[in-house]
């Protein structure tokens, strides 16, 4: 009997068979973690929202809905509004993401597509995330030293040929949108490109063959089915670097000129409000730091709004693509 | 920013903790933080610095958080001294109860920078400067900017304005100054630590004096306020101003004294401080003919009553500053302190018990 087969497989007990008490417990304690882990993020959010919306509450009742669309910021007075500073924020944020976005999905498509040996590719992918590790501060006084001076006769060219165009209407002197927008985008670019290379590369082969089976070349391959394909996480890459356009503070502090004022031209100083809120912070006074808690508040709207937008334009767009 | 301000607090809460139970340190060692204006940050890490190492037993830090922030941690006592660019108000005495001595430790000027190749030499009347950072003088060939400099080739450029965009002590005394001098100054934009600057698109805000002095140094026809040690470290071109009694000067050591020469103390004593001399004076406009126009003290601020070894320590840190610390002053571009203001501050000193 020994050789009997079937009996050495039923034997086999450790292959299969119910969970031991300890595989529940382990798959108890996993999901109790995952659980946790997930609520304590919620909480963590909740909790920040809580904070920042009780210490600026003295402020929404004084200022209420006023405060988003008047433009003073005057401390003596303790008249503040962040309009200008909201202005700035979107414009820079997403100009940013239009040449940011562009170039870092131009990027994801350059080093997944086969355009360089795999080896090569690899090299330019780290040195892209490289930019991502270089600090904030970095950025800025590249942005003075260089920048600035790169692109000026450029910009005052423009404004004396072009100065009819509300977006030339002045001459760039120094800080102001234009450097702000370019260095900005330089620092969105490594999340825009790396999560773009990840969808692209999450795109079956197959896909990809069939696309050429059908005829196609490769720059319709890539353009009608490799990157539509991927849009879900291409789109998903765009909001997280438009997030981090939002966000930053210091490179925009030292770049955009902190000015209150709206103006279209890409040359004027502006403000955001993440810079509003680095330059004023360290030195404000009670009421003062209200009305920074209040922008605060307004600066996390409006990234809430982007993500939610961005995750609609996702879902529509994904819903299109199956119908 | 809220998260490091946290961490900082509670680096501060727990060491201040450790220290309050000896935990490891010696018994007559003496640990004295500090925190507060920025302004005179270089000369007062100098200061403490050599001070440390040549005391035994005492070591002092001090953080440049800014006069606001500085008079706030006095107020809520986590530090054992505090300094300020505006003094302290009536009000925010009246919040300390341990008694409070303000004390001035050394002074500054504050200087027009400015950008303009070929230019040299470049003359402010009163009545022009106030009006470029009210953005009425727009150009650098305005008329009447060629009319205090004559022979002097001025580009037909726009004025580039530089100012703070966070809040300061350097902005406070600036204004204050331009509000003595200019009744739309006063009107319109006021004295502050921040103040409405009037918009256009040729007025750029910067952070802190290096902020703006990068800014001047990297834009061709920029103008802009900084501290004086700030433009005498990089070599930035400063304007001439013209003073209350009509002479143009510029910044220096011995202009900046002759400043201070005329200030003048309220004379009494501190509100609710008897025996306290108020030392809190503003020098908005001095009237001698060889002095610069805006110059101002900056104040540390202590407590009355405290530990009798950290008192002592205290008391050795000012007498310090005010024997070898003055002579380092001009060096750095400070205005070492006038001798009957030591004579007054080392008599001052003595309140701290």
């Amino acid at each position: 009997m020994a050789t009997n087969p079937f009996a050495q497989a039923v034997s086999v007990e450790s292959m299969s068979g119910p969970p031991s008490q300890s595989d529940y417990l382990v798959d108890r304690g996993f999901r109790l973690a995952a659980v946790v882990g997930a609520a304590i993020i919620i909480l963590l959010v909740v909790y920040i929202l809580y904070e920042i919306g009780g210490q600026a509450l003295p402020a929404i009742t004084e200022y209420g809905l006023g405060f988003l669309v008047s433009s003073t910021w005057d401390v003596s007075r303790q008249e503040f509004g962040i309009l200008p500073e909201i202005w700035g924020t979107l414009y820079s944020s997403l100009l940013a993401l239009a040449i940011g976005g562009f170039f870092g999905i131009t990027v994801a498509i350059f080093l997944t597509q086969n355009f360089l040996p795999a080896r090569l590719a690899a090299v330019l992918r780290t040195i892209v995330e490289m930019l991502a590790a270089i600090p904030s501060v970095v950025y800025g006084l590249w942005g003075i030293y260089v920048v600035i001076p790169a692109i000026r006769p450029i910009a005052n060219w423009l404004h004396d040929v072009l100065g009819w165009v509300p977006f030339f209407s002045t001459s760039l002197s120094g800080p102001g949108l234009m450097p702000a927008v370019l260095v900005l985008s330089i620092m969105i670019l490594p999340t825009v490109a790396a999560i773009s290379q990840d969808a692209l590369n999450l795109v079956p082969y197959k896909v990809k063959e069939a696309a050429y089976g059908m005829g196609t070349t490769r720059w319709e391959a890539i353009l009608r089915v490799l990157v539509p394909t991927a849009s879900r996480g291409i789109f998903g890459a765009l909001v997280l670097g438009f997030g981090r356009a939002l966000g930053e503070t210091m490179a925009l502090a030292m770049l955009i000129g902190n000015s209150n004022q709206i103006s279209l031209s890409l040359f004027a100083p502006a403000n955001t409000l993440a810079s509003l809120l680095a330059s004023n912070f360290p030195e404000a006074g009670q009421i003062e730091v209200q009305a920074l808690m209040y922008a605060a508040l307004a600066l996390l709207a409006i990234t809430l709004v982007v993500n939610i937008v961005g995750i609609g334009i996702i879902s529509v767009a994904t819903r299109k693509q199956k119908a | 920013m809220k998260i490091r301000s946290v961490l900082r607090l509670a680096a501060l809460v727990a060491f201040v903790g450790a220290m309050a139970t000896g935990g490891g340190a010696r018994a007559d060692d003496v640990r004295i933080i500090g925190s507060g204006a920025s302004f005179p940050f270089p000369i007062y890490a100098t200061w403490f610095k050599s001070f440390s190492q040549e005391t035994d037993g005492v070591t002092v830090d001090y953080q440049a958080k800014g006069s606001g922030a500085g008079i706030q941690d006095f107020i809520n006592n986590t530090v054992q001294f505090a300094a300020s660019d505006a003094a302290m108000s009536d009000e925010e005495i009246a919040q300390v109860k341990e008694g409070v001595v303000l004390l001035p430790m050394t002074a500054g000027e504050i200087v027009l920078a400015y950008n303009l190749d070929g230019v040299d030499e470049l003359k402010l009347p009163r009545d022009v400067y106030p009006d470029i950072f009210l953005g009425k003088i727009t150009k650098w060939n305005d008329e009447r900017i060629a009319k205090a400099n004559p022979g002097v080739e001025l580009p037909d450029e726009p004025i580039t304005v530089v100012v703070r965009s966070d809040s300061s002590g350097t902005t406070y005394v600036f204004t204050k100054h331009l509000s003595a001098i200019n009744e739309d100054f006063k009107n319109g934009p006021g004295v502050g630590k921040t103040v409405q600057w009037p918009a256009n698109d040729k007025l750029v805000k910067a952070p802190k004096n290096d902020g703006i002095t990068a800014t001047i140094k990297q834009t061709p026809g920029a103008m802009g306020y900084i501290e004086y040690g700030y433009a005498k470290l990089t070599g930035a071109k400063t304007a001439m101003l013209e003073n209350k009694a009509g002479e143009f000067v510029s910044p220096s050591a011995e202009s900046g004294s002759a400043a201070l020469a005329s200030a003048e103390f309220p004379g009494g004593d501190l509100p609710g401080e008897p025996g306290t001399p108020d030392l809190r004076v503003w020098v908005t406009d001095p009237a001698g003919e060889k002095a610069y126009p805006i110059a101002t003290f900056t104040w540390m601020l202590f407590y009355k009553n405290q530990d009798p070894a950290v008192a002592k320590a205290l008391r050795e840190m000012v007498e310090y500053s005010l024997t070898d610390g003055q002579e380092m002053a001009d060096k750095m571009g400070y205005i070492p302190l006038p001798d009957n203001v030591i004579a007054k501050v080392r008599e001052a000193s003595k309140l701290i018990q």
